[in-house]
């Protein structure tokens, strides 16, 4: 029987860690629970106007609901005692009315955690995606190009790693909300979505650029670096052609995680009403709202807190499929 | 809830009328105060309301819990409540609010005057006597010169009401311009021999008696530092004295050894052998210390989700009392788009009062206001002009008609931000403000801000601050208190932290209104009253403001403490409450 012969594809590095992800559960079950979370985060809208007939934003505070077929207060006035306090309806349980109870201006908690989830995540990736652009670039031209601007831009990196992440990020805030910030052509107003997005990229390019950068200082000595600049090539092709698809792999391991970073980075921040500004939502600022609802109307807090742990650890694993995926010997050192 | 801080300063001189009045009923505050003519009979003793010192109660600690301190312990200084409250243990002016419970409370008596004053000079000249034999902590004799010492401390330590209370005194004009070289010698005379003290003024002044009844009117010795005394705690004279101060603990009140009763009404002995201030604890561990019995009061107001729990596990040691104060809506009349009056008076159609109060705490706790004068104050007259419907009392908003007058103005879609402090309470109407100006038409933003900074924020022009929802409690009952202070011209100072016409309201034809009520307030108490219900209805024709609620004030006392009585004028009376 004559031999066949079968040509070898060669399946590239992107193509392996896909099939390599795949092939992890727990990645999987992961991806699967964010994609849920951005599902029904982008359904919003459809939820409030279509099942709980809601307007998210604008305050109920005397307005009624149905519960059991009665018709009920939002914000119900103590009856009992000395008839002191006002306590917002706790959750029904029935997506129509009020699922999971009102807020302290008489708004579905629901709507607002979906709407809430929206601005999140929009910021939390927008942050992060910003955040591993630029570290890339001043990674790569930090560690390709070396001496003075090597040096200049890692005092700069080293100048905003001095700052403790969250210090750093309250202080711009506390600053940038009041008036926005012009830069450029581009001016971003006080209360826009995309002020804490670039708050929150800002303070963490250092965490991202500054393994990068030793990695391009790595790869300037490998051997096809310097046949490609043998053989003539320009700096921007050797960065383009040669560094950067080798620094990719990073950069994209880093994406989930710094995703979940800025997540949280971006709770914390509207949670001391330095971050997204009412009457927009984020999960940070409905548990900011329910603060004064511990006591009474937990749900308003732990609702959008199980929402960002759920997401944050949903993101933390993947990220780390993913680096499983890219880097196998950063598997291998893992286990060893 | 919100902290029932003091109001502030005031930097330009609240005008008086010069003309002269009837000598006798100068003094005469008849609807509150004790009445003196130029005989200056004691009021102080066997009056009503007072409850005679029940010695089986003495002795024992009071608790007290707090967040934190309220700044410097200095009575001609410090401007809050918190303090005011503890001072009224501590020290003692010429005149002072009767300690007593209820309305009796707004009553002037004489303190370390042996009686009220004897007014001469079409209402000029106070001659006061001081009384014998009061000591201070420190065992020295409390003598006309320390009076003297003390008004002219007043405005050598820059009292944030040396420009406002006390201006009129002969000599203050310089020494508000120069208080280093502050010299009252011609305003503040006084006899050794005698005992007299005799205060001239530029201008008669029928409110003098409230003025020298605060803590700013306190008498120190006259060596006390012409500085602030910061957290040195002055020697006093009431039956307590500070053992101890440290803002970051606690402040810590032992009896006076000096102290003996002099009028029961004035100053009476307290119950406690210490009261102890202490800060640091959350308001929500406060109260659950205080419901433990491990604390006997707590100064800041429970939180919202505690207030059905002490109404009801609690109630017994709970006390509820309405205060002579207002939260409200400060519009900027010098702004677009509320420098338009029918933007102003749409804001007051439109706003949902009942929705205020439920976001305070219920109908319990507030109620709706529509005039400047809160209810039960003089010169308050029940009148409503902007409530769906019509009628003297608020029922409704009318959105309808707001909507109508901010389509007259033609400012909808205009940008307005609102400032609020940043507490729960401040903070959710303000986001209710928000949601309702977006529902006008307008495009809102909120700006809550440090409840340390905002009012002062909102007060300087420079801020450009369109709409501020802010509080203003009263310094001593007269309608002049506030009208006078929050809309007259002389309370707007441009690009000022201390220009309490926050509103920047100048109509000098209402002006002219509350001159003439100040002067016939002089003469005829009640007369001038009316006249301020009238001053009340033309301001809110203008609508530079939007009253939301009069507010009441919660206090939660441990199970073991008895005897609380509620003071209008300084609230709950510390010393009068025993443990024992």
């Amino acid at each position: 029987m004559d031999e066949v012969t079968v040509p070898l594809r060669s399946q590239g590095p992107w193509r392996l860690g896909l099939a390599q992800l795949r092939r992890n559960t727990g990645a999987m079950a992961s991806l699967l629970v964010l994609v849920v979370v951005v599902l029904a985060c982008l359904l919003a809208p459809l939820y409030a106007s279509a099942v709980a007939h809601t307007d998210p934003f604008a305050s109920n505070i005397s307005g009624t609901t149905v519960v059991g077929g009665a018709t009920v207060p939002v914000l119900a006035a103590s009856d009992t005692g000395l008839g002191l306090g006002v306590t917002p309806i706790g959750p029904t349980w029935d997506p129509a009315h009020y699922f999971l109870g009102s807020d302290n201006q008489g708004r579905d908690v629901m709507a607002r955690l979906l709407y809430g989830g929206r601005d999140s995540l929009l910021i939390g990736f927008a942050a992060a995606l910003l955040c591993c652009v630029a570290a890339t670039v001043v990674g790569v031209l930090a560690g390709y190009f070396g001496g003075v601007l090597d040096a200049v831009l890692a005092r700069v990196l080293d100048v905003l790693w001095a700052f403790p992440v969250y210090l750093l990020a309250i202080c711009l805030s506390v600053v940038l909300l009041t008036e926005g910030v012009t830069i450029g052509p581009v001016t971003i107003g006080a209360g826009s979505l995309w002020l804490p997005v670039l708050i929150i990229a800002l303070v963490y390019v250092p965490y991202v650029a500054r393994p990068l950068r030793g990695q391009v200082l790595a790869l300037k000595e490998k051997e096809f670096v310097a046949a490609a600049v043998g053989v003539g090539a320009s700096d921007l092709r050797i960065m383009r052609r040669d560094v950067l698809p080798n620094v990719l792999p990073t950069v994209v391991v880093f994406l989930p995680l710094m995703t979940a970073l800025a997540m949280l980075t971006e709770s914390a921040l509207s949670f001391l009403s330095v971050g997204v500004q009412p009457p927009q939502a984020s999960w940070g600022t409905i548990i900011n709202d329910g603060l004064g609802l511990l006591y009474t109307r937990p749900a308003v807090s732990i609702a959008p807190g199980i929402a960002i742990a759920l997401t944050a650890v949903a993101l933390n694993i993947f990220g780390d499929g993913i680096r499983d995926a890219l880097d196998p010997r950063a598997r291998l050192r893992g286990t060893a | 809830m919100t902290r029932p801080w003091r109001g502030p300063a005031v930097t330009g001189p609240i005008p008086r009328r010069l003309r002269a009045v009837a000598v006798a009923a100068a003094l005469c505050l008849a609807v509150t105060t004790g009445c003196s003519s130029g005989s200056g009979a004691d009021t102080a003793t066997g009056a009503t309301g007072s409850v005679a010192f029940q010695p089986q109660h003495q002795g024992g600690d009071l608790k007290l819990l707090a967040k934190s301190a309220a700044g410097t312990l200095d009575p001609q200084v410090n401007y809050t409540l918190q303090y005011w409250q503890l001072y009224q243990a501590l020290y003692d002016g010429l005149l002072a609010f009767k300690k007593v419970d209820g309305q009796d409370s707004f009553t002037v008596v004489p303190d370390l005057a042996e009686a009220l004053p004897t007014v001469t000079d079409d209402g000029k000249t106070y001659t006061f006597t001081l009384r014998k034999g009061v000591k201070f902590s420190n065992g020295a004799d409390v003598t006309v010169d320390d009076v003297a010492a003390s008004f002219k401390r007043i405005f050598t330590v820059s009292s944030p009401t040396a420009g406002t209370f006390y201006n009129g005194i002969v000599g203050a004009a310089a020494c508000l311009a120069t208080p280093t070289a502050c010299d009252l010698s011609t305003g503040v005379v006084v006899d050794k021999a005698s005992g007299k003290i005799v205060i001239h003024l530029v201008a008669a002044d029928p409110e003098l008696p409230y003025k020298l009844a605060v803590p700013h009117a306190s008498i120190l010795p006259a060596g006390s530092p012409a500085k602030d005394a910061g957290n040195a705690p002055l020697p006093t004279t009431g039956p307590y004295s500070v053992g101890s101060y440290d803002p970051n603990t606690a402040l810590k009140l032992v009896r006076n050894p000096h102290y003996t009763e002099w009028s029961h009404d004035a100053q009476p002995q307290g119950y406690s052998d210490t009261i102890t201030e202490s800060f640091g604890l959350t308001v929500e561990a406060a109260v659950t210390a205080v419901e433990n019995n491990q604390a006997d009061w707590v100064f800041d107001p429970p939180p919202a989700d505690r207030l059905n729990e002490i109404g009801t596990t609690y109630a017994k040691q709970v006390h509820v009392n309405p205060l002579t104060a207002m939260f409200y809506l400060a519009m900027n009349t010098r702004l677009a788009p509320f420098d338009n009056v029918k933007v102003r008076q749409a804001i007051n159609f439109a706003v949902d009062r009942a929705a205020a109060v439920k976001l305070y705490g219920g109908t319990n706790l507030a109620a709706p206001v529509c005039t400047f004068l809160p209810p039960n104050f003089p010169g308050h007259v029940d009148d409503c002009q902007y409530t769906a419907g019509g009628g003297t009392t608020w029922t409704a908003p009318d959105l309808a008609k707001a909507k109508q007058l901010i389509q007259e103005s033609g400012t909808a879609g205009m940008e307005v931000g609102i400032v609020t402090q940043d507490d729960e309470v401040n903070k959710s109407i303000g986001e209710y403000l928000q949601s309702l100006l977006t529902q006008l038409g307008y495009k809102a933003t909120l700006k809550p801000i440090s409840a340390n900074i905002q009012f002062t924020y909102i007060q300087n022009t420079s801020n450009k601050v369109q709409i501020s929802l802010t509080s203003w409690y009263q310094d001593y009952p007269a309608a002049s208190d506030f009208l006078n202070v929050l809309a007259s011209c002389a309370s707007f100072t441009p690009g000022s932290d201390s220009s309490i016409n926050i509103a920047g309201f100048c109509d000098k034809t209402v002006d002219a209104q509350m001159q003439d009520a100040l002067l016939t307030e002089r003469t005829d108490p009640a007369a001038a009253n009316a006249k301020w219900a009238q001053v009340d209805k033309a301001v809110m024709a203008q609508a530079p403001i939007a009253p939301l609620f009069t507010p009441k004030i919660v206090d939660l006392v441990s199970s073991r403490v008895g005897n609380y009585q509620f003071s209008k004028q300084f609230y709950m009376l510390v010393s009068q409450l025993w443990t024992k």
